[in-house]
């Protein structure tokens, strides 16, 4: 199996694409960070006895006044920048992903009801989906927290609400594809009951445009949910994010104090950048009608 | 013979893509006289299109020509600067295309598409601009041409629009038409119609065509000519009539039993066996030798020229036809 | 055609309605506006008395009821911070977040379209890679740490820019901008490109997918079979082709800018609507909110319809029913 996989056509290009091999390296360094990185700080960047005031604002280890011990520099309150990053990537990542992933599973199953039921059904699904989809997702999601208040799990409500909708759509239209097809009409003449027809049969045939879209939405999830953390209405202060990490800085960067949001900042556009030069290679690899 | 109009000398066009070097077009000459109609027969993929947009110039990376000469009035196209061609496109030469669904942009009016080429290549102002539009409208037997200039090709059925396709290829008056398949894709009722409307046009304006076509019952009825493409090399040429019926190369005579012909009466259509090779990989010798009956060493070592067979019949086989022998 | 238009209109009121109850749904569940309007050491009594006077002791279709034939009025209540109506905050501030967008949407345009149309038209060309990849690197930044990092250079540390506020404003046609004085421009120019920056690279990718796909057709082709040259065959008939998606994305990105602009007002001190959304969220400053949700909801479907009415000019295949 895993000796077939690296002889197929899509190692095969893969190898031969620059930007896909980058994108990879990138989110391989990445989820090293999130996974491992919290193990390998010396400072819990929260635990407050761990801080010292004494250490604040100290710029990079590089620069006049920097000290080894903190490469990227401290915060306000002393905090070793390195172990705030390396804390905060993991919520934007885990954020990231579950609202994908709880995205992912409740449009892909309105998606299916709607394309194999048709009828009112589709027409409510459908309905509300086009109301939503004529506003602007940053738009939704600030209104849905402007009205829940800060807190992880509310930003991941707020995102799955954003984010179902494309989902919904897609496979709503390639199930409506596959409906027509002989193979599900032979399983209704044989008897199959129609949760077994949509589960056996049309959801594995409607999953492959859907991984391109999962792919983006991570990253898409994160710059939103990093937006709503500067502007205060996302993750609360105790757990705070890349975007919230930035925020702090923007806060003392008239005092020249740059390195408290530049880093935060170029750990997201590291993540995102990672996550869309991937995407961007399987969109070409899994639409064979855009090549 | 009078001078040539055209005359292609060796001409080698080739396109290098990632898998290898795919030589569609490899050492082809072939002469075309003033008024003459020839066709250009061959498979798909064997390169017939590709001469076609050689002479325009039209081909794009990764294709190049690399080498031979196309002389067109006795100027070489193929050396020509860019600047150069593009006076000659639409002006001394005209094109249409396979697919008249397609050839319009859809966006503009047929008007604004007309008016275009007679903008780029006369100084005609635009009341005479129209007038000739829909002069030669009418010519490709649409009525109610000066309405049709508004309309978009949409508007249009296929047959309709394959006219207006022939229309602005003629409308510069071109002294060549090079017409790449350009009943393929019509209804079989459509194609006749269309084929009758290019041979007279061609006729009253004096001037020469290259038909591409894979269609030999097509190239009977409409040229003068033919020449035989197999993998990017010229495999016979000749008089039509007596090409079909007194063929030389095997591939030729391939081509022409599979026609169902009710005059022939064979007892079931004939195919010529195996596929095109990959020309990519071309073998040494004679490229039709796998698919050939009368295929022998010789052909697997030495290609064979193109030889003149009996008057102005010549095909590159080492073992030509004779007239009369079973195949 | 009136049909057509008739029909929209329909469409448009029900997108309309649907946010309305949505926005009075959000806002009946999110705390208790009555504490925004009494002093704090309110009495029960006086509590209760509010209540009645704002309609919450009332059931919720009746609440709506009130909701719904207030708006119909253009009745949105008084903001409980500054004590005037929600609507005229809404509606001063709204030219400069117009004028934000607009430029922004400008720059985008200015910058995306012709990088888009080369990337396009030369795909394997290594100018066109560093444009793609640059797009990608655009869509992967937020925006917001974009304009921090502009502030910091460009004001912060080479002071060429003003780091925040809107400038000198000029009154035209009645509406105050700051578009008419060279202070104004000066001012607007850092935000503008803060916020162009994700719709460039969007509309910038959009561009190059459609002229990507344009220039492979025959009709290309036969264009320049006809003798046209390569720059006439790219405007004259690749261009209108390749814009038919772009009209729809300016639509859709023209919502994205306007939400994206409550970011960039807050970090460039802009006295636009959105830095008013922002600040009313944090003071729960009910009537505000649905002032502004309900404006841009209005925005959104006229765009939309507007976006519909361009596509029919531009592609006369498309007509409309």
């Amino acid at each position: 199996m895993a000796a077939t996989f690296l002889k197929s056509q899509f190692v095969f290009n893969w190898r031969r694409n620059p930007p896909a091999i980058l994108g990879t390296l990138i989110l391989v360094v990445c989820t090293g960070l999130v996974v491992f990185g919290p193990f390998l700080v010396r400072q819990n960047p929260y635990d407050l006895t761990q801080l010292n005031l004494m250490d604040s604002f100290l710029p990079p280890a590089w620069l006049d006044g920097g000290n080894p011990a903190y490469l990227l520099g401290t915060d306000g309150q002393g905090r070793d920048l390195v172990a705030a990053i390396v804390h905060g990537a993991r919520i934007s990542a885990l954020i990231g992903l579950s609202a994908m992933a709880l995205a992912c599973t409740i449009g892909t199953t309105l998606g299916l009801i709607a394309g194999f039921y048709g009828g009112r059904v589709d027409a409510l699904i459908m309905r509300v989906a086009d109301v939503q989809l004529s506003f602007p997702s940053m738009l939704i999601a600030l209104f849905l927290m402007s009205a829940f208040g800060t807190g992880i799990d509310k930003v991941l409500i707020a995102l799955t609400a954003v984010g179902w909708v494309v989902y919904a759509r897609t496979v709503r239209g390639s199930t409506l594809g596959e409906v027509q097809k002989e193979y599900v009409q032979a399983a209704r003449v044989a008897g199959l009951s129609n949760a077994r027809i949509i589960v056996k049969h049309v959801l594995p045939n409607v999953l492959t445009p859907l991984i391109v879209i999962a792919t983006v939405q991570v990253g898409t999830f994160i710059l939103i949910e990093a937006s709503l953390s500067f502007l205060g209405v996302g993750v609360p202060i105790t757990q705070p994010s890349l975007g919230l990490l930035i925020k702090n800085g923007f806060d003392v960067l008239f005092s020249g104090l740059w390195w408290t949001s530049v880093f935060p900042g170029l750990m997201i556009m590291a993540m995102v950048f990672g996550i869309n030069l991937l995407g961007d290679f399987l969109r070409d690899e899994l639409n064979p009608r855009l090549k | 013979m009078t001078a040539p109009l055209l005359s292609v000398r060796d001409l080698r066009t080739w396109f290098h893509t990632f898998a290898g070097t795919v030589k569609a077009v490899n050492g082809v000459s072939f002469d075309l006289a003033p008024g003459e109609v020839m066709g250009l027969v061959g498979e798909s993929g064997g390169g017939k299109s590709v001469v076609g947009f050689s002479i325009l110039g039209l081909i794009d990376p990764p294709g190049r020509i690399e080498g031979g000469q196309i002389l067109f009035n006795g100027e070489d196209l193929a050396s020509a600067s860019e600047d150069r061609l593009r006076r000659i496109r639409g002006r001394e030469i005209g094109m249409v295309f396979q697919d008249p669904m397609t050839s319009l942009n859809p966006v503009q009016t047929v008007g604004a598409q007309m008016d275009e080429v007679l903008r780029l290549h006369t100084d005609l102002d635009a009341a005479a601009r129209k007038a000739r539009c829909i002069e030669m409208l009418e010519s490709v037997g649409i009525s109610q041409a000066a309405d049709r200039l508004r309309a978009y090709p949409h508007q249009f059925s296929g047959g309709m629009r394959q006219r207006v396709v022939i229309a602005i290829a003629m409308l510069a008056r071109p002294r060549l038409l090079i017409a790449d398949e350009p009943t393929t894709a019509l209804d079989v009722t459509i194609q006749a119609q269309i084929l009758r409307l290019m041979r007279r046009r061609i006729a009253e304006d004096g001037a020469s065509m290259i038909l591409v076509t894979h269609d030999l019952a097509v190239v009977a009825e409409m040229v003068d000519r033919v020449t035989v493409l197999y993998c990017g090399k010229v495999v016979e040429s000749g008089p039509v009539r007596q090409v079909i019926d007194t063929p030389a190369h095997p591939y030729t005579r391939g081509l022409i039993d599979s026609i169902p012909n009710p005059a022939h009466r064979l007892p079931r259509l004939k195919q010529i066996p195996g596929t095109v090779p990959d020309v990519r990989a071309l073998p040494a010798g004679c490229a039709f030798r796998a698919r050939c009956p009368r295929a022998q060493a010789i052909c697997a070592t030495d290609a064979p020229a193109l030889r003149p067979h009996r008057g102005e019949q010549s095909a590159a086989c080492h073992f030509p036809v004779a007239p009369g022998e079973p195949a | 055609m009136f049909a057509y238009t008739v029909k929209r209109l329909f469409q448009m009121l029900f997108v309309l309605w649907a946010v309305s109850v949505l926005v009075f749904l959000m806002m009946s569940f999110t705390g208790d506006p009555v504490y925004m309007v009494v002093r704090i050491d309110a009495t029960d009594a006086e509590v209760e008395n509010a209540r009645r006077i704002l309609g919450l002791d009332r059931s919720l279709p009746e609440q709506y009821w009130f909701f719904l034939t207030n708006l119909m009025q253009g009745e949105f209540g008084n903001s409980y911070v500054f004590r005037q109506p929600a609507l005229d905050l809404i509606v001063e501030r709204l030219p400069a977040t117009l004028e934000i967008v607009l430029v922004a949407m400008a720059i985008a345009a200015i910058v995306a379209i012709p990088l888009g149309v080369f990337a396009g038209a030369n795909p394997g060309h290594p100018v066109s890679r560093f444009i793609m990849s640059g797009s990608l690197l655009g869509i992967s930044l937020p925006g917001f740490w974009v304009g921090m990092m502009l502030i910091y250079v460009l004001a912060v540390e080479l002071r060429l820019f003003p780091s925040s506020g809107r400038g000198e404003t000029l009154e035209f046609l009645g509406i105050r901008t700051s578009l008419l004085t060279a202070n104004g421009w000066h001012h607007i120019l850092l935000p503008a490109i803060t916020l162009s920056f994700g719709t460039t690279a969007i509309i910038l990718r959009i561009t190059r997918a459609g002229m990507m796909e344009v220039m492979r057709q025959d009709y290309i082709r036969f264009a320049r079979a006809k003798g046209a040259s390569r720059r006439g065959v790219l405007y004259g008939h690749g261009l209108r082709n390749g814009m038919i998606p772009v009209v729809t994305i300016f639509g859709l990105q023209l919502g994205d800018l306007i939400a994206f602009a409550t970011i960039t007002e807050t970090i460039f001190a802009w006295p636009g609507m959105g830095k008013l959304l922002i600040d009313s969220i944090y003071r729960a400053d009910r009537p505000v909110i649905v002032v502004y949700l309900m404006l841009v909801a209005l925005i959104f479907v006229v765009v939309n319809f507007v976006v519909d009415l361009l596509y029919t000019m531009i592609d006369p295949r498309i007509t409309v029913k």
